[in-house]
């Protein structure tokens, strides 16, 4: 209720500022980062201001449908059949990747390989010190510590979660079937901190300790994990292997743009990358306002890249972007009939 | 009484009624207005509680309370663990908190020289102004590592291996966990008992704590003698002001308990409270059975709440009794 109302608030307030058209938008915390960096450049360059209130991608769902805001955000997509019943639009907007951290200062720098059926082996506790046989074995070179493992991982519902879970339940059915897929899950062991922050902490504090956060948090740890990807390759995170899955995921298949990032093919793609989702309504209440979002929007997949990777997230690739443009095009539609958006030169 | 002196009693009672006029009777309204407000406030917060959770109720019953499960995918949800933990860490906090703060109200008021009771009367009420938020931070950034480090590992050698209460000190030193919210929790606590023990304290008349002097007591003697039994209600009532404000923390608590739903003896293991579940879920608790779960949970704290308010009013409503009879 007090996030209610201090959304609210802010809403109110960015009202009064922006004059006549008031951009709204309200869900999930992993794109934050990116989306406020966005909004503050938009806003130096064309004077419209952005508010984006990241209060959670469940939020932001119950927001949009509720069309208290212009859009929502989340990192779960919405599938076929929800998003036609509540009429909205959904498209992916920016791409981050989740990243394994694991605290084990005994390894000096030498990195560590995990597959993902090993992960998952090691947060549902069936794994529980660091010289387990089937640690050793992917490592064959590395003196792994006789030591516990402590599993730290996210107290508060979270996209990172989700993708962190789908993926697990990719590649172990052991783990889809004590656990699932979720934003919060029962989580077998562990201890749960608040925020990629506090897990990123957490796991830099208990010896041993193995976690998962986004990539930004994700630079400076050490040892570096390498995870076996889809087509059986070790790859380290870095931007151009979430950019990699990003480019060889089929998004044309999936209506709405529902594709999980997770396991996709390609010898360079990172297995745990992710996309984070914008949604508007077909037919919006305030059709200047949801013009000025895609404008926005429109402005973000132009000139945003290079903003994106300071923040260590990845832009979409740009035949992607074409396929989004014409889905706006097809589907905004004020209320004469007429296309909201229309992709210039048309 | 004789009749004239009824009779003129009479004029004067009516006198004062016809003199009540309009602003007299409008002041009347709006206070009761403020009153209603409060009851109002009340009724529709229990209300949407009730009906927030009813869907979970329905599904779960009373089991909600005894059943240690919490699956969001699978929509099973037992409230076992809060409430385990939100009791735990509220009686560590009293168990700790408490003694502290008598500790220092007796030196503020009876021991400290005037100079120096006045600062630290002004550094108790910054302590109980600062946000939770802070007192959490502090906890997670600073207390818990030396905690884990330093003191879990020397109760887990000592304390730890009597039988019994050894079970208490079990498990990995990890710093986070159920006696570090407990503590943390006891530290926030303090200031706000303290606060009331002193101002209570202060309105002991001085003549009576002279007289126990002259006759011989100590200073202990007089505060358990004289002190306590004078301020009873007054100390009860500044207990539960901390037992209230320990049973809703929030932030502070989510920070150092480990946010696990897990019942363990070990005070040392991850566990969570009511309200560091809300806190960590509602945001994105998005199907209809998970968010009337947490309704329920708010329920729960409620009640706990309501059943802590009575039982302090029928503990203060004995020893009314007792020092009336």
């Amino acid at each position: 209720m007090r996030i209610l109302g201090a959304f609210l608030m802010m809403a109110w307030m960015g009202q009064s500022l922006a004059a006549g058209i008031n951009i709204t938008g309200a869900g999930a915390t992993f794109p934050y980062p990116v989306y406020a960096r966005w909004a503050a450049a938009y806003e130096k360059a064309t004077g419209v201001r952005i508010n984006y209130q990241s209060i959670g991608s469940g939020g932001g769902i119950k927001q949009i449908k509720a069309r208290t805001v212009v859009f929502g955000a989340s990192d779960d997509p919405l599938d076929a059949t929800e998003l036609g019943k509540s009429g909205l639009v959904q498209w992916p907007m920016i791409i981050g990747g989740v990243v394994p951290v694991v605290n084990l200062p005994q390894l000096k720098g030498a990195k560590l390989k995990l597959t993902g059926d090993v992960l998952a082996r090691i947060f549902l506790g069936e794994i529980k010190s660091w010289d387990d046989p089937a640690l050793k074995e992917l490592n064959p070179g590395l003196a792994l510590p006789k030591q516990d493992i402590s599993v730290v991982h996210r107290s508060d519902g979270s996209g990172t979660t989700f993708n962190f879970t789908y993926y697990l339940a990719t590649q172990s059915a052991a783990w889809q079937k004590a656990v699932g897929v979720g934003k919060a899950v029962k989580w077998p062991v562990g201890i749960g901190a608040k925020g990629n922050e506090g897990v990123s902490s957490m796991a830099g504090r208990v010896p041993g300790a193995i976690a998962y956060v986004e990539y930004a948090y994700a630079l400076h740890s050490e040892p570096v994990i390498s995870l076996r990807n889809r087509d059986g390759a070790f790859v380290e995170p870095q931007l151009e292997g979430f950019q990699a899955a990003a480019a060889n995921a089929d998004w044309r298949a999936a209506s709405g743009y529902s594709v999980i990032l997770s396991n996709q093919p390609g010898a360079a793609s990172w297995p745990m990358t992710a996309a984070s989702f914008i949604l508007m309504p077909m037919r919006p209440a305030d059709p200047k306002a949801a013009q000025a979002a895609l404008e926005f929007f429109d402005w973000c997949f132009r000139e945003g890249a290079a903003l994106a990777t300071e923040l260590h997230y990845v832009a979409l690739p740009d035949k992607v972007v074409d396929m989004i443009r014409n889905t706006w095009h097809e589907s905004f539609r004020d209320p004469d009939g007429k296309p909201l958006w229309t992709p210039e030169g048309e | 009484m004789n009749t004239r002196e009824a009779a003129a009693l009479g004029e004067l009672k009516k006198a004062s009624v016809a003199s009540r006029n309009i602003t007299d009777q409008v002041f009347e309204l709006v206070t009761l207005a403020c009153a209603a407000l409060v009851l109002a406030v009340l009724g529709a917060i229990l209300l949407s509680l009730i009906m927030g959770s009813w869907q979970t109720l329905a599904k779960h019953g009373v089991g909600f309370l005894f059943h240690n499960e919490w699956d969001p995918i699978n929509g099973n949800f037992g409230a076992l663990a809060p409430i385990y933990g939100t009791l735990v860490t509220s009686v560590i906090a009293i168990v700790i908190g408490v003694p502290l703060s008598f500790g220092i109200a007796m030196f503020i008021t009876e021991l400290s020289p005037r100079i120096l009771s006045r600062p630290l009367m002004v550094a108790i009420e910054l302590l109980a102004g600062i946000p939770s938020i802070i007192y959490g931070m502090w906890g997670l950034f600073v207390f818990a590592p030396l905690f884990g480090q330093h003191v879990q590992p020397l109760l887990h050698d000592t304390l730890g291996r009597l039988p019994g209460i050894g079970l208490l000190f079990q498990g990995p030193p990890m710093g986070v966990g159920m006696l570090t919210a407990g503590l943390i929790l006891a530290l926030m606590i303090t200031p706000f008992i303290s606060a009331v023990m002193c101002e209570v304290f202060d309105v002991v008349p001085k003549a009576l704590k002279e007289s126990a002097y002259a006759v011989g007591a100590t200073t202990w003697e007089v505060m358990v003698r004289i002190v306590v039994p004078q301020t009873k209600l007054g100390l009860v009532g500044g207990i539960m002001l901390g037992l209230g404000r320990a049973l809703g923390e929030t932030m502070a608590v989510t920070l150092v308990i480990g946010n696990a739903f897990l019942i363990s003896p070990s005070l040392f293991s991850p566990g969570n409270t009511i309200s560091s579940v809300l806190a960590n879920e509602f945001a994105e608790a998005d199907d209809d059975l998970y968010t009337s779960s947490l309704m329920a949970l708010g329920l729960v704290l409620f009640l706990i709440a309501v059943v802590v308010l009575v039982a302090a009013r029928l503990l203060l409503w004995r020893l009314r009794r007792k020092a009336a009879g």
